[in-house]
């Protein structure tokens, strides 16, 4: 018998197995985590795959991100054509969408729709509460996990039953640790996505999935879990009693437009913060080049590009007249700026 | 005193004995937690007034960005 899928059957069942045929994921993003969990939905028989992602392989990826080649790197390929290769090789017989493209309040329920389950694979938090406010929206159960370093988490959204992520945020933190400051290693990648694979596979076979907040810490050996029930808040603006969706509304976007005739982009982020340039400055110590502050802004050299930066937070990149090239480049900067 | 902090035995000393300043002891304080104790959730308004106790067991879970 040539089924491919026989010990996944065994486990699961002839008719969950039939379910995840029938189903249909979307990825937002496809980085390591997404990398990761693609490459198990895939080979678990997803119907159909959608991957979102706005980066290029780049050699920093390899060490992690399972779906690419160092080919992949050298053409600089973006992520979500790189991954759809490779797993179109792994399983020819389900469909793969890729779209090259940035997520944002504006344009992420259009992606969604139709989708049974949205697996979180970003890195940083305001996708994250975007994916949140849609999923919750739309009723689509919505699988966050997140890892830096050893550690990472994972928890459940599922509408109308669990709290939300905007619940358990309660607002956009500044994200001052990262893969790029801090760096991260593969085992933590495998063990966030492969329990956010898990809690994908119960929720498609019909499996309740429990209201848990996890965490572990690989290279430390620990492990936490707590049952959030208690922070399901009714005033939370995304899934309390009166819903606005906060991070679907264009006022709350970071916008970036191009500026005319300048090979510029300027960037306006969504939050209202007010940054202290001179701490600023500070750690971006041997990150620049040729600094230039004033009680308005600071403007130097950072990698191939030109970036000032104002206190409210909105920058001008200068040498490039792509925004998604801009939008990256200013989310790299902002890495250095710790509260 | 000692407390297990998730799952695992940790002495911690006597001055640490609420939540805001676990969490300051930690390094955790600036981040987005969660945190509980003795399978309660603390909220964060209560941080400053819960106090610690020797074998309380605490979990604390915060967030991270990357992925």
């Amino acid at each position: 018998m040539k089924n491919r899928y026989a010990r996944q059957e065994l486990f699961l069942g002839e008719k969950s197995q039939s379910k995840i045929q029938n189903s249909s994921v979307i990825m937002i993003g496809a980085g390591a985590l997404g990398s990761s969990s693609a490459e198990m939905l895939t080979r678990a028989g997803v119907g159909e795959l959608t991957i979102v992602d706005r980066d290029y392989v780049e050699w920093s990826n390899l060490q992690r991100q399972q779906l690419y080649s160092e080919e992949d790197a050298r053409n600089k390929l973006p992520k979500a054509v790189a991954a759809k290769n490779r797993l179109q090789q792994i399983n020819s017989e389900i469909t793969i969408h890729s779209l090259v493209s940035d997520v944002h309040g504006l344009n992420i329920q259009e992606m969604i729709k139709g989708h049974d389950v949205i697996v979180d694979a970003t890195d940083n938090f305001e996708t994250r509460l975007i994916a949140n406010d849609a999923a919750v929206k739309h009723g689509i159960p919505f699988i966050m996990g997140s890892c830096v370093a050893s550690y990472g988490t994972t928890f459940a959204v599922i509408p109308e039953k669990t709290p939300c992520l905007h619940c358990l945020l309660n607002h956009l933190p500044v994200d001052n640790m990262t893969c790029e400051t801090v760096g991260v290693i593969s085992p933590i990648v495998q063990i966030v996505a492969a329990t956010q694979v898990t809690q994908v596979l119960k929720i498609l076979s019909g499996e309740p999935v429990k209201p848990l907040l996890k965490s572990t810490d690989v290279w430390k050996d620990e492990k936490a879990e707590i049952d959030v029930t208690r922070l399901k808040n009714e005033h939370c603006p995304t899934c309390g009693n009166e819903q606005t969706f906060p991070y679907l509304q264009y006022k709350n976007q970071t916008k970036s437009e191009v500026l005319c005739g300048r090979d510029a982009v300027q960037i306006r982020p969504a939050t209202t913060q007010t940054f202290v340039l001179n701490v600023f400055m500070e750690r971006l110590k041997g990150m620049v080049t040729k600094p230039i502050l004033n009680p308005f802004l600071l403007s130097c050299g950072f990698e191939d590009y030109r970036v000032v930066f104002f206190k409210d937070g909105r920058a001008i990149i200068h040498g490039t007249n792509d925004k998604m090239v801009a939008r990256s480049i200013y989310n790299r900067f902002l890495q250095y700026y710790s509260e | 005193m000692n407390v297990q902090l998730n799952g695992k035995q940790v002495e911690i000393p006597e001055e640490v004995n609420s939540v805001e300043k676990l969490l300051a002891h930690y390094h955790l304080q600036s981040r987005i937690a969660v945190v509980e104790i003795n399978k309660e959730i603390v909220m964060k308004e209560d941080y400053v007034h819960q106090k610690l106790s020797h074998g309380d067991a605490v979990e604390i879970i915060h967030f991270v960005g990357g992925g």
